[in-house]
């Protein structure tokens, strides 16, 4: 070891001699600096977290995607779309899909739903589902993972079969005993073969309005071919309400248009929009771009993350006073101290490097405090409830960093006040 | 460095140092008007006088911890009466060893450690220094209690610390002001014996004190009233003015 850094650790070595001296009081002084720190550390990885988990839901929505839905119009117009029977007739239709395909630039293929509640029934259990009638293509774009057997086929479609695809929250429950596959259930009035199970990523997305109010279980689908849907169910569809029956008149719930880049999604948006609008009069539709969720995700996470940049500073700010304030008081404390070793040789440069060391052992300590409770705080959060939280290293190196300047910058002013005393006056003082 | 006129035996040389404090509007205080002094190498001087005649102003200027307000000092050849602090702060830690009526040790630091102290500002690795330190202990007596605190410490031993530490650094120069001011007449002696030993192994010193017998001790006895040196009595021939001891260690 040089002699140099010999020197260096010594004066460390005294810094936290006299801080031991004054245990509790280091400790107090440190504790503005450890919950600084500590609450940096801990909020950002809060806030990564809930920001990450809102990303993922975002991104298995498929950044290359725009998600168009059938919306119940509001209230003045249902009116207006009263048709024939007194059935609602509102939202998307197979020519909205059609002309979405034919006319937008960098389609790569519109996929069509039609959303359909009703119970599923084999042998005795009878449960609430959601029937959706699709195309066989529909796992590569929302995500679906067989489990067993297979998807629909295009030959399914083709012959309107009565088959059917059940996730296997579902056939848990509708055959407890029993294997599914090539069993039949009934829905309404029909009964349709079990063909596959599949399991689902991005579960919200396929709740309909009315289900995600009514609090349904989310992975009772029941997946059968578009056409089977069309012919079984009619377009004209009645369900209970809490006035009484309603009858809607739905071509289908959503159409989900993936483009052949994310970079078209965003032309292709207003796109839709002006062709759409050409067509349906009302507002009964919604349109969900995923790709500007994620960028309005991120907008919010970065004010966030200045908001809490901003209370950390604040309180590191408080902290670096209160260490300044007792720093001051040490330096009055140790005057005499001070004359003794200016006596012996040191310079001023040794007594301001002495006090300075001192404050930065005590924001380091706290700091190095600080991010240990703020590692294990977010851990603390996230055990206890169901919270995701993210300790990023950023957080840790900026948190650390940001109590070590505090040392220096709030140091510097008590130990220059130190080395400024005059030796004989500092001897006399008592 | 100085090539002022001076004979180049001489450690300390005064010519016509002034002090004065400057007590703000009129008020000035003239703690020292106009002293002339020259020091031997290997002598021991002792201050006496009245309180407030200037005893401490000059050892402390002796002893580079102030600046004269007039006047010149040669420490050992060098003018340093108009030093950076810095370069004060040097000449201190390597030509003097100081030895204060309160011993003035560092409360937090073993005996051990409160004798290191100015290596360290020495740029000294104390390592190195170990056995040497140890040895002072032991010429003070200490050798059973390097790791024990000022506070475990009795006043006298707690001076002989202060007396080990003044000669870590092999000074030119040991300034003590009134040493045993604070001690019981039998330990002030045994430190006093210290400090004659001291003496008589080379080094030179400068006592300031209130005691007769005290000053006894010394070579030359300096009266000081009103911030000058009134008188000086020779108790006892110097030693040779080439810095041998004047009697073999
Ligand atoms: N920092 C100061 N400011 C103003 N006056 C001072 C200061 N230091 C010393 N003096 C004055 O200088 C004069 C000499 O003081 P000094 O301390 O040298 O006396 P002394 O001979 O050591 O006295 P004592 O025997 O009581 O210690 C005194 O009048 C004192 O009031
Ligand atoms: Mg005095």
């Amino acid at each position: 070891m040089n002699p140099l850094s010999f020197q260096f650790l010594s004066t460390v070595r005294l810094g936290v001699k006299s801080l031991m001296l004054h245990k509790l009081r280091s400790v107090l002084t440190m504790l503005g600096i450890i919950f600084g720190v500590c609450s940096v550390i801990a909020m950002l990885a809060i806030g990564e977290g809930a920001s990450y988990a809102a990303q993922e839901e975002i991104k298995k929505l498929g950044s290359e995607n725009i998600i168009l839905r059938s919306l119940k119009p509001p209230d003045d117009a249902k009116l207006a779309g009263l048709g024939r029977g007194g059935a609602l007739d509102y939202g998307l239709t197979y020519q909205d899909g059609a002309r979405i395909q034919a006319t937008i630039p960098g389609v790569r293929r519109v996929l069509p739903a039609r959303i359909v509640r009703e119970n599923v029934i084999f042998g005795p259990n009878s449960i609430p589902c959601q029937v959706i009638g699709t195309l066989p293509f529909y796992p590569e774009i929302v995500g679906l993972e067989v489990v067993r057997g297979r998807f629909l086929t295009e030959t399914d479609e083709r012959n309107t079969d009565n088959v059917c695809v059940l996730t296997v929250g579902l056939a848990q429950r509708l055959f407890p005993y029993q294997d599914p596959l090539d069993h039949s259930v009934k829905v309404d009035a029909f009964y349709y073969r079990v063909v596959g199970l599949v399991r689902e990523r991005n579960l919200p997305e396929h709740r309909t309005q009315q289900a995600a109010m009514e609090g349904e279980p989310l992975d009772n689908n029941v997946y059968i071919p578009l056409a089977t849907a069309r012919t079984r169910f009619g377009e004209v569809l009645v369900r209970r309400s809490a006035g009484g029956f309603e009858a809607e008149k739905v071509e289908l719930h959503e159409l989900r248009v993936q483009m052949k880049s994310t970079e078209s999604v965003e032309t292709a948006d207003p796109q839709i929009k002006t062709l759409l609008n050409r067509f349906h009069s009302k507002n009964d539709y919604e349109i969900i771009v995923p790709l500007q969720l994620l960028r309005q995700a991120e907008r919010t996470k970065r004010i966030f993350n200045v908001v809490l940049g901003s209370i950390a500073a604040i309180s590191l700010l408080v902290g670096g006073i209160g260490i300044m304030n007792i720093m001051l008081a040490t330096v009055t404390e140790r005057t005499r101290e001070i004359g003794i070793r200016r006596a012996l040789g040191a310079k001023r440069r040794d007594i301001t490097l002495q006090f300075l060391v001192e404050t930065v052992v005590l924001s380091v300590g706290g700091g190095l405090i600080g991010v240990a409770l703020g590692i294990v705080t977010p851990l603390v959060v996230s055990s206890l409830t169901d919270m995701k939280t993210i300790v990023t290293l950023w957080s840790v190196l900026v948190a650390f960093g940001i109590s070590g300047a505090v040392g220096i910058v709030f140091g510097l002013y008590p130990a220059k006040a130190a080395a400024q005393l005059d030796p004989i006056e500092a001897l006399r003082h008592e | 460095m100085s090539t002022a006129p001076h004979p180049p035996e001489a450690i300390i040389r005064f010519v016509g140092i002034e002090k004065r404090y400057d007590l703000g509007g009129e008020a000035e205080v003239r703690a020292l008007r106009g002293v002339d002094l020259t020091v031997n190498p290997g002598s021991y001087v002792a201050i006496m006088g009245p309180s407030g005649s200037g005893k401490s102003t000059m050892l402390n200027l002796i002893g580079c911890l102030d600046r004269p307000t007039a006047g010149s000092y040669f420490l050992g050849g060098t003018d340093v009466s108009r030093m950076p602090d810095d370069e004060l702060s040097e000449a201190r830690g390597r030509m003097i060893g100081f030895i204060f009526q309160s011993y003035n040790l560092i409360a937090q630091l073993t005996v051990i450690e409160n004798i290191q102290v100015p290596l360290l500002y020495q740029g000294q690795d104390t390592r190195n220094f170990e056995e040497h330190c140890v040895k002072l202990a032991e010429l003070v007596g200490l050798g059973d209690r390097l790791h024990h605190r000022p506070n475990q410490l009795s006043g006298g031993q707690q001076q002989r610390v202060a007396i080990a530490r003044s000669l870590v650094n092999d000074p030119l120069l040991i300034l003590a002001d009134e040493p045993t001011g604070n001690l019981d007449s039998r330990t002030g002696r045994e430190v006093l014996d210290l400090i004659d030993r001291l003496n008589v192994a080379g080094k030179t010193i400068v006592l300031v004190t209130h005691d007769d017998k005290v000053a006894t001790r010394a070579h030359r006895v300096l009266h000081m009233k009103d911030g000058l040196i009134e008188r000086e009595v020779l108790n006892r021939p110097l030693p040779r003015t080439n810095g041998e001891p004047a009697v073999p260690a």
